[in-house]
């Protein structure tokens, strides 16, 4: 039995001359892949590592936000007490700064894009670096059908804080619909079906890349220098095929937790709370099915953009408006429909954390096996505040790291989570982030030595 | 191989301009027949292809540009070659362009294609191919059988693989091109045992090509002018196309340039006039506009069925249809004054829209005037645009103004200072109308700038919800229309139409962006200044007929000649100085103002 465990549950290579025939193979039950504590593959190999982002739009309410207590068991202000199921699983980082220097601040724009790249923006448009999560999927994202994967919960393709450079943005999936259709149409491999076979048609793709690849060589040199990288990025996007359709001749590993999930409607556009509740719940349901099935380990979850313009049937102002328009209530002390909106936020974040939390793998939860990064981009949006922006952690990352802690930054800069992120992630990164922003100093207080 | 002779019936959509090169795209028939009949007329007086050129002398000529598909091009460039069906089964897997001076076809030259984005591109592709070679469409989309269906042909795929990718990569393959790509059909077939399995394999690399990702421009020295380059005849052929047509050339025009006719001042007017009464001419028109006006909002735009309940995503999809149809009907099939579309009262209705215009309608899509006496009139009074420029539970002046400065005057509204001290909104939280509020706003002094440029005329169009619909007050109190366009004073809606529509700026704005569309990315005002005014000034002796601009761009030296390298590499570097600001995204840029 050892030796079957051993022998299947490697990658298996199938090449050769196919023919239009097909190899099929015999899979075991999926428990006995797993080791005996159930923390690692049978064969020693460990259970993917995989890290998510996740972001909310417009900060927070300081003093209903901001728990009093630090460290563990810390209290859930009303603003966040919706995270009350989730608070074992995350950790909580308050008084972190992003730093702007001699750059503008650009309002509901720095905030993102410093603590996703660690540099501040000069103009609106401006998308400097890469994001951590494109730094952190060519790290860890290369066995599996899709480097990373995005999606938003507002129905508007162009929201997404996921970029290889300033003019490549990774476009997230935006309709429920389509995103199962790419995650489980044509080309999606069941870990778990009972036998594989493999197309002959990518052999011939593999040849025919090639071909492809020599002819846009040659069409890169006639290009000026800004041409030819966006030429060369394309060619990079060319290789990629290349190790997808590797993966394609290989029998994937059974993932226990990876059921295809039935084909969703589609939802109406719009940004009332209910329908983004609704559409962010449908995306986090396929996302989280696609980490399980091991389509992907990098993967962004975009539940408003830094201008939410998410809506309260009935009243007339967005949250974005509102957290510029509606006065603070003087009695409770914040704006009460501007918290509305952050509460919403936290409903959907707690559904989140939870979702991943309810995946078995091993011993533990896909969330056991996460590190997920959650960012805003502002603090106090009514006055496009960037210092003590608030950020989140889910998961312990493989045992790595600790939770259900509250941390306070002291002023320091908020890119020491990124760090610490890419990090545990295997990035062998000294430091991260430009001018005040770069840190070399992971957050300890997190980490399990 | 066996070829196929009678591949056509009637009812038979698509193909390949191989068999077929005079295809029109869909349109009404009153249309098809009034372009062609006043296109003809209008361009009756400027057939001379003298006109064009010898207005204009030699230009700094355009620059070089690397431009990826937009979504409707790739969908365009499909449905030419394979047909509607198979073009509307698949979502371009193109990614959203940055807006760029005004246009997300600007922003073309500048995006980066990811990694997850070329998986996507082969993941259409392996789609499209797969039903090209389907049993439904090979029998009219592939010229040849094979001899045997289970095994290679290798003179049938050189049949296919050569027209196609001719009009995929709008210019011919090189013969050991063309010799790899049967090369990969025959390994396929054997590979899989199936002839049309191979063909498609064969298609699919051509579909994930750079050369039919990318419009390449490329130069090559003028033999009238050795000191200079132009663009081949390809990248010529393809700058018409797109830009007349938003698709690739057909054949036709492949041919031309394949026969050096564009080169001569004749054969160019000849082709231009063939693609200018072309059905297709209203696809790119709507195209032009549908990014000029920023309609890609609509994607995602939505109201609050609690305030506009009539409101739903057909009846926004209808909005925009409604403006694009007037648009066709004004500047294409009337050959009327681009000018004159802000004041029209002319349009088309459907009774989807009819609840919110409050007029009753049958089934369809009609003609339709608006009130001689009433608030509507021209395209600011549409609700494409009044809805698009609101927030979705109420109206906004600011949006509106600076949509119209952005969009139709090409005038930039700055962003927001990040400081503003929003206190004094609170205060107006008791406003009833959104000149009340915003009065309270102006109160301070970093807000006042930026908002008179915008909220004057926006505060015009207040008689209009945040979905369009007309209302005498809001929230029963009256509303004060009057208002100012750059030093223009007028008393109502109609004193705001017509003020846009005589703003000087507004006929320099169109040729701008229109001069940027055909020619692939942002203008430069120093170095095409003069090229502009040029245009201009023949747009405005010409009466402001949009089909003799489009010839007279298209049959500018400076469309066609290429910029000197030095020239292009100060603009790039002015373009990497100014780009942050200059190609702020429309989202950002409108949600930016969007505090009134």
């Amino acid at each position: 039995m050892k030796k079957l465990e051993q022998t299947l549950s490697r990658r298996r290579f199938l090449r050769g001359t196919l023919k239009g025939g097909a190899v099929s193979v015999g899979l075991p039950l999926l428990n006995v892949f797993l080791n005996d504590n159930g923390t690692a593959y049978a064969d020693g190999m460990p259970i993917p590592l995989r890290f998510g982002t996740w972001s909310w739009g417009l900060g927070m309410s300081e003093s209903i936000f901001v728990p009093k207590k630090t460290g563990a068991n810390f209290d859930l202000p009303e603003e966040i007490a919706a995270l009350a199921p989730v608070q074992e699983h995350l950790n909580l980082y308050t008084n972190f700064h992003v730093f702007k220097d001699d750059a503008p601040n650009l309002c509901h724009h720095s905030g993102w894009v410093v603590l996703r790249s660690g540099i501040a923006p000069t103009a609106r448009a401006n998308l400097p670096g890469e994001t951590i999560d494109v730094s952190i999927a060519r790290q860890i994202g290369n066995a599996t059908r899709f480097r990373s994967l995005s999606a938003t919960a507002t129905g508007d393709v162009r929201d997404s804080f996921s970029y290889e450079g300033g003019n490549s943005v990774n476009t997230p999936e935006w309709s429920p619909l389509r995103f199962y259709q790419r995650l489980f149409g044509e080309g999606f491999q069941d870990p778990n079906a009972s036998t594989f076979t493999p197309d002959p048609k990518v052999l011939v793709r593999q040849s025919a890349l090639s071909a492809v690849q020599e002819e846009a060589r040659k069409l890169e040199k006639s290009l000026g220098a800004e041409d030819r990288a966006r030429l060369d990025q394309y060619f990079t996007g060319l290789r990629d095929l290349e190790r997808r359709f590797d993966l394609q001749l290989t029998k994937p590993d059974p993932r226990e937790a990876c059921v295809v999930l039935e084909e969703p409607m589609d939802l109406p556009t719009g940004l009332d709370a209910d329908l983004v509740a609704t559409r962010h719940r449908m995306m986090t349901d396929l996302m989280l099915m696609a980490v399980a099935c091991d389509q992907t380990r990098v993967f962004n979850m975009f539940y408003a953009s830094a201008f939410s313009a998410t809506t309260q049937p009935g009243y007339d102002k967005p949250h974005h408006t509102a957290t510029h328009e509606e006065a603070v209530d003087p009695e409770l002390g914040y704006q009460p429909y501007t918290s509305w909106y952050t509460r919403r936020a936290m409903e959907e974040w707690a559904y989140y954390v939870q979702a991943l939390a309810s995946f078995k793998e091993g011993d533990g939860s896909l969330l056991d096996n996460s590190f997920i990064y959650a960012t805003t981009d502002q603090s106090f949006a009514k006055l496009h505040a960037i210092d003590g922006i608030p950020m989140f952690s889910a998961g312990t990352a493989g045992g790595r790291v600790k939770s259900g802690l509250h941390i306070d930054g002291g002023g320091s800069p908020g890119c020491r989570l990124g760090f610490t992120a890419q990090r545990l992630m295997g990035l062998e990164i000294d430091t991260w982030g430009d001018k005040s922003n770069t840190t070399s100093s992971e957050i300890g207080d997190i980490l399990i030595t | 191989m066996v070829i196929r002779l009678d591949r056509h019936s009637a009812g038979e959509k698509p193909i390949s301009t191989y068999w077929h090169d005079c295809r029109c795209l869909a349109g009404s028939a009153r249309w098809q027949v009034a372009i062609i009949a006043l296109a003809l007329s209008a361009l009756a007086g400027c057939s001379d292809p003298q006109s064009a050129e010898s207005a204009e002398q030699q230009s700094a000529g355009s620059p070089l540009r690397t431009r990826l598909l937009t979504a409707d091009q790739y969908a365009n460039s499909i449905a030419q070659l394979f047909g509607e069906d198979i073009a509307e089964s698949i979502l371009p897997p193109i990614p959203p362009m940055a807006r760029t001076d005004g246009l997300l076809a600007s922003g073309s030259a500048f995006v980066g294609v990811t990694s997850d984005q070329v998986s996507q591109i082969q993941q259409t592709a392996a789609s499209i191919a797969a039903q090209v070679v389907d049993q439904d469409h090979r029998d009219f989309l592939i010229p040849c059988s094979p001899e045997e269906t289970e095994a290679a042909d290798t003179s049938c795929a050189a049949l296919f693989l050569e027209e196609t990718g001719r009009l995929l990569f709008r210019r011919p393959l090189s013969e050991s091109r063309l010799s790899d790509l049967v090369h990969v059909a025959d390994y396929a077939a054997e590979q899989t045992g199936d002839f049309y399995d191979g063909l498609a394999l064969a298609l699919e690399a051509m579909l994930i090509s750079p050369d039919f990702i990318f419009i390449v421009d490329r130069a090559e020295a003028d033999p009238d002018a050795p000191s200079q380059q132009r663009l081949d005849a390809y990248s010529l052929a393809s700058r018409l196309s797109f830009l007349l047509w938003n698709a690739p050339p057909d054949s036709v025009l492949l041919q031309e340039a394949e026969a050096g006719i564009l080169y001569t001042q004749q054969g160019l007017a000849g082709a231009v006039d063939r693609m200018l009464v072309s059905a297709r001419l209203e696809s790119g028109v709507r195209a032009f506009f549908d990014d000029l006006m920023a309609f890609d909002e609509f994607n995602s735009l939505a109201k609050d069925p609690l305030v506009y309940p009539m409101v739903t995503g057909t009846t926004l999809e209808h909005a925009r249809e409604q403006t694009l149809r007037t648009i066709v009907d004004h500047l294409v099939a009337r050959q009327a004054d681009y000018r004159d579309l802000f004041t029209t009262r002319q349009t088309f209705m459907s009774l989807q829209l009819a609840a919110v215009y409050d007029t009753p309608a049958g089934q369809g899509w009609v003609p339709f005037e608006f009130e001689e006496e009433g608030p509507r009139l021209g395209l600011l009074t549409h609700v494409s645009f009044l809805a698009a420029h609101s927030h979705s539970v109420r109206s906004s002046p600011t949006l509106r103004g600076k949509a119209l400065r952005e969009t139709f005057l090409c005038q930039r509204v700055p962003d927001p200072p990040p400081d503003v001290d929003f206190s004094s909104l609170e205060e107006a939280e008791d406003a009833a109308t959104a000149k009340e509020r915003l009065a309270v706003h102006n109160t301070n002094p970093s807000c006042a700038g930026c908002h008179l440029i915008t909220d004057p005329m926006g505060l015009s169009l207040e008689n209009f919800d945040g979905a369009g619909r007309f209302r005498e007050t809001e929230n029963g109190a009256p509303l004060d229309i009057a208002g100012e366009l750059d030093g223009i004073f007028y008393e109502d809606i109609a004193g705001l139409a017509h003020a846009t529509r005589n703003h000087p700026k507004l006929s320099a704005c169109l040729i701008n962006r229109l001069y940027a569309y055909g020619t692939g990315g942002p203008v430069s005002l120093r170095e095409d200044r003069d090229t502009l005014a040029e245009f201009e000034a023949r747009f405005a002796k010409n009466g402001y007929q949009l089909s003799t601009l489009l010839r007279d761009i298209a049959l500018s030296d400076a469309f066609s000649r290429v910029r000197s390298e030095e020239t292009q590499v100060k603009m790039r570097e002015s373009l990497r100085i100014k780009a942050p600001a200059e190609r702020a995204g429309s989202t950002m840029a409108l949600a930016s103002m969007e505090n009134e």
